[in-house]
């Protein structure tokens, strides 16, 4: 039980995929201009990393491990990744119009987004989260894609927040754009970097 | 005219279009890795070693890829490329394999990569495509180069791996780590904007005042 417990606040908090890990910067930057887009993009994204858990995991402990192919793990995960992303787009499509509207244009960018294979990366090896080290299950690995997209939907929406605000200041010609973007990142991260002094 | 056009595109990579500064295309990478000047260049020349060979490939592949299904063509010659380099790094670079650690698999989604095959080797011949892979790739490795390095010396006072700022310099840890990263980049992406205005605008007033005298 105590391992979930880590697994949901080593994802939300204490290893944030965007502010500390580095994963997913490209969306970060590019998607972050209004809140509601950028809560668009994180639920679509959270949604492909929990199902994408679950997929690679099951592939590599039951397919690539028992016929020792794991070196081919890059190739096979980029593989359910991509797609993974053509099924959920067809069936949102097919089933519920408004959603897909929400988040149509985002689907297709998720494949290319590092956050996807990084976790499923991640979840074939044990994961550090603060002094604690976990190895996952089936479980476990869906727990880790869920809440490490959580995490990237909680850092997205704070600096659309921020760059939201940021739109009416008067920056200097220089850092418009995205220098002053990262900018708000950086204040942003330090804030985050305390979150790994928590201990179990 | 062929000359002059490659040289074109070989300046494009990493000046107009540089994929770091210019486009803001593969952030995780150049975010994580920038701790230090080797860790960098390392990075740079594994994505450039996968940008050269991805355009290459796809470039020669370009009339047989049915349109309908290029985006997974292209991902699968990239995955090819990406696990060649990670396991020659995990076979002769260990140091290096296990310091930049996930993100070699990573380099996989690293959307430079994707969007030259994409924009560029799919509707361009073998040697264009050829010469922009390596263009683009330097390109980030220049970049790559300058935040590894600055980084580096200011957090703990090395280069390259050597002591350059004696005891004395007590070191900003801080860049070394998260917030560091998003900070560099920052603001030497601001500083190249910076420049980059200034010269380009030079570059107007200059032809502004040559179109004036040839009028008069």
């Amino acid at each position: 039980m105590k391992e979930y417990f880590l697994i949901i606040l080593g994802g939300l908090l204490i290893n944030n995929f965007v502010l500390v890990k580095f994963y997913g910067i490209c969306p970060f930057l590019g998607v972050s201009k209004k809140t509601d887009t950028a809560l668009g993009m994180g639920m679509a994204v959270t949604f492909v990393m929990a199902l994408a858990s679950v997929f690679a995991y099951v592939i590599y402990e039951y397919l690539l491990v028992p016929f020792e192919l794991t070196y081919l793990k890059t190739i096979a995960f980029i593989l359910v990744i991509a797609s993974l992303v053509q099924i959920v787009e067809m069936v949102i499509k097919r089933f519920s119009p408004t959603l897909y509207q929400a988040l149509g244009v985002y689907l297709p960018l998720i494949t290319t987004n590092c956050a996807v294979l990084g976790v499923a990366m991640l979840n074939t090896e044990a994961i550090k989260i603060g002094a604690a080290e976990v190895t996952v299950n089936l479980f476990g690995a869906f727990l880790n894609g869920a809440f490490s997209g959580l995490g990237f939907t909680l850092a997205i929406v704070l600096l659309a927040g921020v760059r939201e605000k940021l739109a009416r200041a008067d920056v200097p010609k220089a850092f418009q754009g995205f220098p002053i973007t990262l900018m708000a990142a950086a204040i942003m991260a330090m804030a985050f970097s305390a979150f790994s002094s928590l201990a179990f | 005219m062929q000359h002059k056009k490659l040289s074109q595109i070989a300046v494009n990579g990493l000046l107009n279009e540089n994929p770091t500064f210019r486009l803001v295309l593969g952030m995780c990478p150049t975010l994580a890795v920038t701790t230090s000047l080797i860790n960098g260049v390392g990075m740079g020349l594994a994505t450039t070693f996968v940008l050269f060979c991805s355009n290459l490939l796809i470039s020669l592949l370009k009339n047989i890829i049915p349109d309908k299904v290029r985006i997974p063509a292209f991902i699968l010659v990239i995955a090819t490329f990406v696990t060649i380099v990670e396991m020659v790094m995990n076979k002769y670079m260990e140091g290096l394999y296990q310091a930049l650690g996930l993100y070699i698999p990573l380099i996989v989604v690293n959307c430079i990569i994707f969007a030259r095959a994409e924009s560029f080797a799919s509707v361009n011949p073998v040697l264009p495509s050829m010469v922009d892979g390596l263009s683009m790739g330097l390109g980030f490795t220049a970049a790559l180069a300058v935040l590894g390095s600055i980084r580096e010396l200011l957090a703990y006072g090395k280069l390259g791996g050597i002591v350059l700022l004696g005891e004395w310099f007590p070191g900003i840890a801080m860049l070394g780590t998260a917030p560091g990263g998003f900070l560099t980049l920052g603001l030497c992406m601001a500083l190249f904007n910076y420049v980059y205005g200034r010269v380009t605008e030079a570059r107007a007033h200059k032809k502004q005042a040559k179109a004036k005298e040839e009028n008069v």
